[in-house]
């Protein structure tokens, strides 16, 4: 077994299991990104997202200048592709970080990067909300914060689980290109390991390894935005 | 009148759409006291729903005074004056003690229904234990203990605004206001939900304001209506002179649509009996409020005047313990008898129209 594969997969072999450019190490790069960006964008897109929801016109605490900010704020970053947000906030995550290669640095820009979709996402999701239940709630004399953590967030929890998952596999997919400020990670061997150096077996593994990520991610999201929801 | 419970005075609604401006509400007053039933009726669009959004300021009028319970909540001299409201703080504290219905229900559907009950509990004096005790004691009020640990979605519409009572009266409230409560259900549970209704407000007192389009939701509970139209109170009065007298043409629609009279003159006009009236008969409506309907009038009319009348139709409402009856009869006998007849109905405050036949009236 061990003789076929190595005959069969060399390159792969070749990457060894720990060391800078093994797989371990790449999973758990990937792993690392995947896992602090989600929290940090997650968090940011989170706030963006219930922002964007009660500052609307039609929200909770009506706000033109902050409905406008975060709605433009948000719209600015999506529009920049992540490979040039790497580059172009470079300055800024060295300032943040202290550096502006390798894992860590990579969290502020994929961070950045993943906010203002989850932001959408998440402004979507909570549109959903029925607004006769946010006016039953304001009727029975609820606070702000009452109806944001307990109407918005909790009647959308469903909703914003579903999203979440289709952030954390977009995200997956972002900690993949930064390999290119030498991040490492799965994306970066494929690359760097795999396709640059004809070594198609490297490639096919970690792409297969991606996937199976993806895979869990999805089946996860899917049982808890099923097992939450009572509508 | 006297200390109304709620008093919006001059209420003004206007709504600013791009370059439109609707008046959803115009100068609207309206007092209500306390143990009312309060009916307001209107077609969709009418203005009802923005009209008592008022009273827990969901909707902030553009002018106007609104006092609940003697405490001015809001008031504003004009569009441009300068608006005083209560504070934040108090408002949500009042707002507590002014239950709400809709007509979607709108219950929390990630909570179970005694979740969605106590949530209305969330900054309650009472102990846990007191508002679980609270939440039991409304469950069983409103009979859905049985169905405590399950979600709205498992429930039927009347079992759903059923949990909205409950949830509106979490905190003792003295005003319930029901929005279209009704209208999303059928017949039956329509009924039920209005005996229930009823009942809060023989029991416990509680003042309730009624907005809707169904006359018959009205007939069942309220015990003073308003018609409204295009954002003013087109007409307004007890229910029993509402439906004795009603003045408007929309009012009129409205009681149709509870007593399908007109529809029943409608048929019977083409009836053969109606169509081939002989010359000494005539088609007439008689219609009476209270103790008339008591005396035997039909018998003495042919004791007294040797007038017979033939009833093709009748209809009596017993609103609010009084009764209200329409009856389509053909009256017969020689012209001066039947003169006589009637004037001796009109004494007895019995209403006289002639739908057919009237050449010998």
């Amino acid at each position: 077994m061990n003789e076929w594969f190595s005959q069969t997969f060399p390159n792969v072999v070749y990457q060894g299991w720990t060391g800078d450019t093994g797989w371990l190490t790449a999973i758990t790069q990937t792993l690392f990104m995947t896992f602090w960006s989600a929290i940090f964008g997650g968090l940011l897109g989170l706030i963006f997202g219930i922002g964007l929801v009660i500052t609307a016109p039609n929200g909770i605490a009506p706000n033109r200048t902050a409905f406008w900010l975060f709605d433009k704020i948000v719209s600015i970053f999506r529009a920049v592709p992540f490979i040039i947000l790497l580059a172009a906030i470079a300055p800024f995550t060295k300032i943040l970080v202290g550096t502006q290669i390798g894992t860590t640095a990579a969290l502020v820009p994929l961070s950045l990067g993943v906010f203002p979709f989850y932001a959408r996402q998440v402004q979507v999701a909570l549109a959903e909300v029925d607004s006769g239940i946010v006016e039953a709630a304001q009727a029975v004399g609820s606070s702000f914060w009452d109806i944001v953590f307990g109407v918005y967030l909790r009647e959308g929890r469903s909703e914003i689980i579903r999203v979440s998952t289709v952030t954390l596999i977009s995200l997956i997919g972002l900690t993949a290109m930064a390999g290119a400020i030498g991040a490492g990670g799965l994306g970066n061997m494929a690359i760097s390991y795999g396709y640059n150096r004809f070594a198609s077996d490297t490639t096919w593994v970690a792409t297969i390894l991606v996937l199976i990520f993806v895979l869990i991610v999805q089946l996860v999201g899917d049982f808890l935005a099923k097992k939450l929801s009572h509508k | 009148m006297t200390n109304p419970i709620i008093a919006l005075d001059n209420i003004n609604v206007t709504f600013h759409q791009k370059k439109r401006k609707i008046r959803a509400v115009k100068n609207v007053s309206v007092h209500i006291e306390k143990g009312d039933v309060y009916g307001i009726v209107g077609y969709s669009g009418a203005g009802k729903s923005t009209l008592v959004r008022v009273i827990n300021l969901l909707q902030e009028p553009t002018s106007g005074s609104v006092v609940v319970n003697n405490e001015t909540f809001f008031k504003a001299d004009s569009e441009n004056s300068p608006k005083n409201r209560i504070a934040t703080k108090d408002l949500r504290n009042r707002r507590r003690k002014i239950g709400m219905i809709f007509q979607h229900f709108n219950l929390l559907n990630e909570r179970t229904v005694t979740e969605n009950v106590a949530f209305a509990l969330q900054h309650s004096s009472l102990s846990q234990a007191q508002k679980d005790a609270k939440v039991k004691e409304l469950l069983e009020l409103v009979d859905l203990s049985d169905r405590a640990e399950q979600y709205p979605s498992q429930l039927s519409g009347g079992q759903k605004q059923r949990v909205a009572i409950a949830r509106a009266l979490a905190n003792d409230p003295e005003i319930l206001i029901s929005d279209e409560a009704t209208s999303a259900l059928d017949p039956k549970t329509t009924n039920q939900i209005l005996a229930l209704l009823k009942k809060l407000n023989s029991e416990l007192g509680l003042t309730i304001v009624l907005i809707t389009h169904e006359m018959q939701a009205v007939k069942e509970v309220a015990n003073k209506v308003a018609v409204m139209q295009d954002g003013e109170i087109i007409e307004r009065g007890s229910l029993l002179d509402i439906f004795a007298q009603p003045k408007e043409q929309l009012t009129k629609e409205f009681i149709e649509t509870a007593t399908n009279i007109d529809k029943a003159i409608e048929t019977i006009s083409a009836q053969s009996l109606v169509q081939q009236l002989s010359a000494n008969e005539v088609f007439v409506r008689l219609s009476y409020v209270g103790d008339t309907t008591d005396e035997p009038l039909i018998a003495s009319l042919f004791k007294e005047f040797n007038v017979t009348a033939n009833i093709l139709y009748g209809n009596i409402e017993v609103l609010q313990g009084t009764s209200v009856g329409s009856l389509l009869v053909i009256l017969s006998g020689n012209a001066e008898q039947i003169k006589s007849a009637s004037a001796s109905l009109t004494s007895h405050h019995v209403k006289i129209d002639v739908l057919k036949g009237g050449q010998i009236l």
